[in-house]
């Protein structure tokens, strides 16, 4: 099982994994359930500091069920459980002791569609920091800013902070969303995902984003685009009816995986 | 697949056997929806027109006067609408204010909080609260709610004011028989619940997953959820479902006659009685004639002016909401 060149050659002047990162997100043994439907199965996976993983598989394999774990977003659903440990730097987010709002401005979340709220575009970024910080007008208009920046959005809104949000295009709406989760200043970024809604050109820039805040921040990034996982992602995790089959480092994975089935799935034979 | 071709061609060729019918009858049919449809413009024409013929005599007796006068007295024939288009305003707003937050509450804790089993009965029982005939309201509210309201709210309320500035007006009965523009108010409340709030429950419907788990996943507190995110999304449509909650508060005639203690003067204390412009007609529609049959067309002329402008800028304040 070797890889043809031009899968090879995707991978030229890439940052290649670092296995040396210290662990950010460790979970362990880890079962979900949607009612008696049995979503994952026994899952054990680290997620390394300042890494990009991508979790991959097809449809109904669990790699949104597992994300959506990160931040407990499935405990808004009183029929979705799940058992075992999600260590966060040590600390289990699965205990019931976790205060679910400090957990969710820890671990941020960018969705399969821009969901800008019914506020200005400076609103929309300040309104998670106003949550958390009490700052003066000029400390919150500089971290919006910075926001806006990391968010690769600054240039395109400075003119407009005080217009609708869902005025803007698409791909603005989903760096708007960037924006807002970069805003609160989280540890880990979780993209749901992000670029599904988006024409090509904006799901580039969106790409070139995540690279960008890989330096700041730990990001897993659900995709059903294989490409993408192998362009900007230094791990991937694949997934099949709620297991995890392979876990390795991007190149690994897509160059020489172990597993057969990892093998079908990524040179397009199922999925 | 041959089978399937088989019974296609067996449908063909009923259908080039079957009878077509004349182009007559379709035409009859065509002309009678039409009808149906030409009929209620009519009617509404009709309506209006000879609400406004009926109401003439007292427009050109007391020409703009009439909208600015509280007399009501029959024996020297003097009409004015003031003190029931007051009523109508005064009772209608109170319902609102009572009415619009819980209904509201209803609508978040039917979407947001309301586990799934209970969806269903709760929301059952708010939409038979719309089903009680206005009749039912009205004699409960007079015969059961007006003495209670009176013993454990006018009577102790009077008693905290009385004497004090502004409360002391507004909340004073001097006579507390539980009757009154506030009794109406809350009444006309309950009435308008159940349509305010499962407009407002679809509306929070509408709102897709995604954007509520997205407000949620900045760690917003459910409160923070629906006062920032999930209301002003709805907002508009919120507003229309509230206006449309008002046409019928303004219009309501059975349970505020019962209720309101017809009294035709200007109070400035919403525990005293005073009427409306539904109440007043339907009070003395029975006997009145000249004049004071004329002058309750022109009151009728009042309502229906009001009440359309209302339902119009629901209708349209919906419709927005639904484009959009």
């Amino acid at each position: 099982m070797s890889a043809s060149p031009a899968i090879r050659s995707q991978f030229e002047g890439r940052s290649p994994a670092d296995v040396k990162a210290p662990v950010r997100i460790a979970v362990k043994d880890l079962n979900f359930y949607y009612g008696s439907f049995h979503g994952l199965k026994d899952i054990n996976l680290d997620f390394r500091d300042r890494q990009v993983t991508a979790l991959i598989g097809p449809s109904g394999c669990g790699k949104s069920t597992l994300l959506r774990t990160f931040n407990r977003i499935y405990s808004l659903y009183p029929e979705q459980r799940a058992e075992g440990e999600i260590l966060l730097d040590g600390q289990n987010v699965l205990d019931s002791k976790v205060d679910l709002n400090e957990l969710r401005s820890r671990v941020g979340m960018v969705f399969q569609k821009p969901t800008p709220f019914p506020m200005s575009i400076y609103d929309n970024v300040a309104f998670g920091l106003r949550l958390y910080e009490k700052l003066p007008k000029s400390e919150l208009d500089g971290r919006v800013e910075e926001s806006l920046r990391k968010a690769a959005l600054w240039d395109e809104v400075k003119d407009k902070m005080k217009q609708p949000g869902t005025g803007l295009s698409g791909g603005q709406q989903q760096r708007l969303c960037i924006a807002r989760t970069v805003a609160q200043r989280p540890e880990v970024i979780l993209f749901d995902e992000p670029t599904s809604a988006l024409d090509p050109i904006s799901t580039g820039r969106i790409e070139e984003l995540i690279e960008q805040l890989r330096a700041d921040f730990t990001i897993v990034i659900v995709t059903h685009n294989m490409q993408q996982a192998a362009r900007i992602s230094q791990f991937t995790a694949f997934m099949y009816l709620g297991e995890l089959i392979e876990f390795d480092a991007t190149t690994k994975i897509f160059m020489n995986p172990a597993k057969r089935q990892t093998q079908d799935y990524i040179t397009g034979r199922f999925g | 697949m041959t089978a399937l071709t088989q019974t296609l061609a067996v449908d063909r060729q009923t259908a080039v056997a079957r009878i077509a019918p004349s182009k007559g009858a379709d035409r009859l049919f065509q002309g009678a929806a039409y009808a149906s449809a030409l009929l209620v413009l009519f009617v509404l024409a009709g309506i209006l027109g000879s609400i406004i013929y009926g109401a003439w005599p007292a427009f050109s007796e007391f020409g703009f006067g009439f909208l600015t006068s509280s007399a009501w007295n029959i024996g020297t024939e003097q009409f004015g609408a003031l003190p029931a288009v007051i009523g109508t305003v005064a009772a209608a707003m109170l319902a609102l204010i009572i009415g619009v937050p819980i209904s509201l509450g209803i609508a978040v804790y039917l979407t947001q909080l309301c586990p799934g089993w209970a969806r269903k009965p709760v929301a059952m029982t708010i939409e038979l609260l719309a089903s009680v005939p206005s009749i039912i309201y009205g004699m409960w509210g007079l015969f059961v709610f007006a003495p209670l309201f009176a013993r454990f709210v006018q009577v102790p309320v009077s008693n905290l004011v009385e004497g004090m500035p502004i409360l002391g007006t507004i909340l004073y009965a001097r006579i507390p028989s539980g009757v009154g523009v506030l009794t109406a108010g809350i009444i006309l409340a309950i009435m308008i619940v159940p349509f305010v709030a499962s407009i407002t429950r679809d509306m929070l419907d509408q709102i897709p997953t995604v954007l509520r788990e997205s407000a949620y996943g900045i760690g917003c507190t459910t409160w923070e959820v629906v006062r920032h995110v999930l209301v002003p999304q709805a907002s508009v449509s919120i507003i229309g479902a509230i206006m449309l909650g008002l046409g019928r508060a303004l219009g309501e005639t059975m349970a505020v006659t019962f209720v309101i203690g017809n009294a035709n003067r200007l109070s400035a204390s919403i525990f005293d009685p005073g009427s409306t412009i539904a109440s007043r007609i339907a009070n003395e529609f029975n006997e009145a004639d000249g004049l004071q049959l004329s002058s309750l067309m022109a009151l009728g002329c009042l309502l229906f002016i009001i009440t359309f402008f209302v339902l119009i800028i629901a209708r349209l304040l919906v419709r927005r909401a639904k484009v959009a």
